[in-house]
């Protein structure tokens, strides 16, 4: 699904990601756990294909697919959705509309006709739905005044809608009280199938317990220095980083 | 010959077309006193700093409408609100044309200035309307001075308009260079309402330079909705001068669409003379290339318990340049005035140019005002949201300048109306978004 390289990635300069390498495959969870300025949110970012961020080395395969020239929007027309951490605040466009837009320009890219105005609003309710998110709160403007909470579950059902292949969740979990995240999680585990895959990205293990990772990697200093199971996650959410710290040094 | 002297010269030759021995013709006469004495404005006015005529002067303008130019009505459809039904007062080449208007004397006039400035029976409303409200200054001065033809529209006592009325002004480009001067004026009696479209539209690119003056008269609770839409050709230049006076409790909203033209310049004067008054002055203004739109709008509280809501939203790419000044006065006797300004602005060029300037002159020591103004640049964190979910980048950039003039978009009463701007938006943008917002 996705192979990650010998990535280098720097912004205004400066290096962040320093040779990072990574393979997820179809049907897998994947937990990027760090502590805080170790590159995770610059590794999502970098997925995504945003353009503050110069890759100055490595490869990004998506499917065999070098996507490094893809643009922003061409990558997630490929499937590959960004959750993010500060979903942005527009104000004047629905959740509904913004939706529709996505969803069409996402078919139109791959040479389909826009969905049918009844296909879309079945869609809506069904995944509305799943997250729980009551219908009037669609009509609302695009994460304006949205509570933490909120932001985050629209931003699943907006993968839920998307249906991406590789999901990429940025802290998911900050912000989020312990009913928000088991609705978030429960969303999450749904949509999961064996042909798409997700990478989970938190500083803390508490997501973990609802959407259990296959594989748990380690980011420091822009590389990942541990990988292993479910059972790291738990190691570190006891003892910290400052033992993976010294361990790479050592 | 320059125009000005052109245009005084002329005038001799205008008296000939016309009925000297009115009222009105006294008017005129000292109206081209006071315009050959103030002459055209120059950028050394404080309120033309930033929009100059210099270019648009220099024309060698015919200056009398052209007669006998036709028009098939398929090919200007478009630039009617043609699926609902209005009546329509239309202009060809500053003519009226029969053709393509459709009038009413049934409880309402929609009809002609022409036919109101000449027949008797309008003449109790020409004489305590006509020009009273209109300012003296050079431009206006001009209008008044050839005044002729435009649109006379009288809703009387407790009517409801019983479906919105379009004015538009075509030229057809037959004449090399083309100066217009079309004088509307709106009276609306109490409890009345009424809605207006108006439109000029310049069929060539030969230049055109349209100086139009409208004055509205709103009595006691009466409801006035004007919309304008400009969306003219690159070498059509509009000044409009637009006069309305308000009676207590009513309710005046003017939008303006300023979507294209070479010099568009607005200026919308609001005078309130009662209490209780409502006045909306909206405004979108998108455009590029070497366009320029300034609005200059006045707003005059003279008595208690009144408000004025204006919101102007400018975007502006390549070389375009904008101006906003906004004037409100409140009087010392107009407490409890509640007066709002917003004026925000979106620059997508390094070399476009905004000069926004609020001027409040506040002598009431009770009042509500308010006034921001804005200037930036299309959010890239929303852009990167947006695209991250799969929309491209022009449409990420549409949508959001959509979002940035919504707000206006939505206080558009006619259905069919917003529908068209939206279009309009769309065109403009050059993009395709499946749905209205």
């Amino acid at each position: 699904m996705l192979e990650i390289k010998d990535i280098h990635a720097s912004v205004e300069g400066k290096e962040i990601l320093k040779g990072l390498n990574l393979k997820v495959n179809a049907g897998e969870v994947h937990a990027i756990m760090g502590p805080n300025g170790a590159g995770k949110s610059t590794l999502a970012s970098v997925i995504a294909g945003k353009e503050d961020y110069e890759v100055t080395q490595g490869n990004i395969l998506l499917e065999g697919e070098d996507i490094e020239e893809l643009a922003i929007e061409e990558r997630a027309h490929k499937g590959i959705f960004l959750s993010f951490q500060y979903p942005v605040e527009i104000p004047g466009v629905s959740v509904t509309n913004f939706m529709k837009t996505a969803i069409n320009e996402t078919r139109k890219a791959k040479g389909l006709e826009e969905m049918p105005a009844k296909d879309m609003l079945k869609m809506i309710r069904e995944k509305s739905e799943l997250l729980e998110i009551d219908r009037k709160f669609l009509s609302r403007s695009l994460n304006e005044g949205f509570s933490g909470g909120e932001k985050k579950r629209n931003e699943i059902f907006q993968m839920a809608m998307l249906e991406p292949k590789l999901a990429i969740l940025d802290e998911t979990d900050s912000g989020l009280d312990i009913d928000a995240l088991r609705i978030v999680a429960n969303g999450v585990n749904k949509l999961k199938t064996k042909e798409n895959a997700v990478i989970v990205i938190t500083h803390y293990q508490r997501l973990l317990d609802y959407i259990v990772p296959d594989f748990v990697h380690v980011l420091h200093n822009g590389k990942i220095v541990k990988s292993g199971t479910k059972e790291l996650a738990l190691e570190l959410e006891e003892k910290g980083y400052d033992w993976i710290k010294e361990e790479v040094k050592g | 010959m320059e125009l000005k002297d052109k245009l005084v010269s002329s005038f001799l030759a205008f008296e000939n077309t016309i009925d000297v021995d009115s009222s009105v013709h006294d008017i005129r006469s000292e109206a081209i006193k006071r315009f050959e004495m103030q002459g055209f404005p120059s950028k050394k006015e404080e309120a033309w700093k930033y929009t100059s005529l210099k270019n648009v002067l220099k024309h060698d303008y015919s200056i009398f409408p052209k007669e006998g130019n036709a028009i098939e009505f398929k090919d200007v459809k478009k630039y009617f609100i043609h699926d609902i039904d209005t009546y329509k007062i239309v202009f060809i080449d500053g003519m009226y044309s029969s053709h393509l208007s459709e009038t009413t004397h049934d409880k309402i006039d929609v009809c002609l200035m022409s036919s109101a400035l000449t027949n008797d029976k309008y003449k109790a409303v020409i004489d305590n309307y006509f020009n009273k409200v209109a300012k003296e200054d050079g431009l206006t001065s001009l209008n008044t001075a050839f005044s002729k033809e435009g649109a006379y529209i009288h809703i009387s006592k407790n009517q409801l308009a019983d479906k919105p009325i379009q004015i538009l002004h075509f030229s057809t480009g037959s004449e090399a260079a083309q100066m217009l001067q079309p004088r509307n004026l709106i009276v609306v009696d109490e409890n009345s309402h009424v809605q207006i479209i108006e439109r000029h539209q310049s069929l060539t690119n030969n230049p055109v330079l349209t100086n139009s003056v409208t004055e509205i008269f709103a009595d006691k609770r009466a409801i006035v909705d004007y919309y304008k839409i400009q969306n003219d050709n690159e070498n059509a230049s509009l000044i409009d001068n637009t006069y309305i006076e308000q009676q207590g409790q009513s309710i005046v909203s003017v939008h303006t669409f300023a979507f294209g033209g070479n010099i568009t310049r607005n200026n919308l004067n609001f005078y309130q003379k009662g209490e209780g008054i409502d006045s909306i002055l909206n405004g979108i203004t998108i455009i590029e290339e070497k366009q320029h739109v300034d609005h200059y709008t006045l707003v005059h509280h003279t008595e208690p318990n009144c408000e004025s809501h204006q919101d102007y939203k400018g975007i502006f790419d390549e070389k375009a340049t904008g101006v906003f000044n906004g004037k409100i006065i409140v009087n010392k006797e107009a407490q409890k005035t509640n007066a709002f300004q917003s004026n925000n602005n979106i620059l997508l060029s390094d070399k476009a140019t905004i000069n926004s300037k609020p001027q409040l002159e506040i002598f009431a020591d009770d009042v509500k005002c308010s006034h921001g103004c804005t200037i930036g640049q299309l959010d890239d964190s929303a852009l990167f949201y947006m695209r991250a979910r799969g929309i491209g980048e022009k449409e990420a950039k549409a949508l959001l300048m959509y979002a940035f003039a919504n707000n206006v978009l939505e206080s558009v009463k006619i259905p069919q109306l917003k529908s068209r701007i939206n279009k309009l938006i769309a065109t403009k943008l050059n993009v395709d978004i499946g749905f209205d917002l």
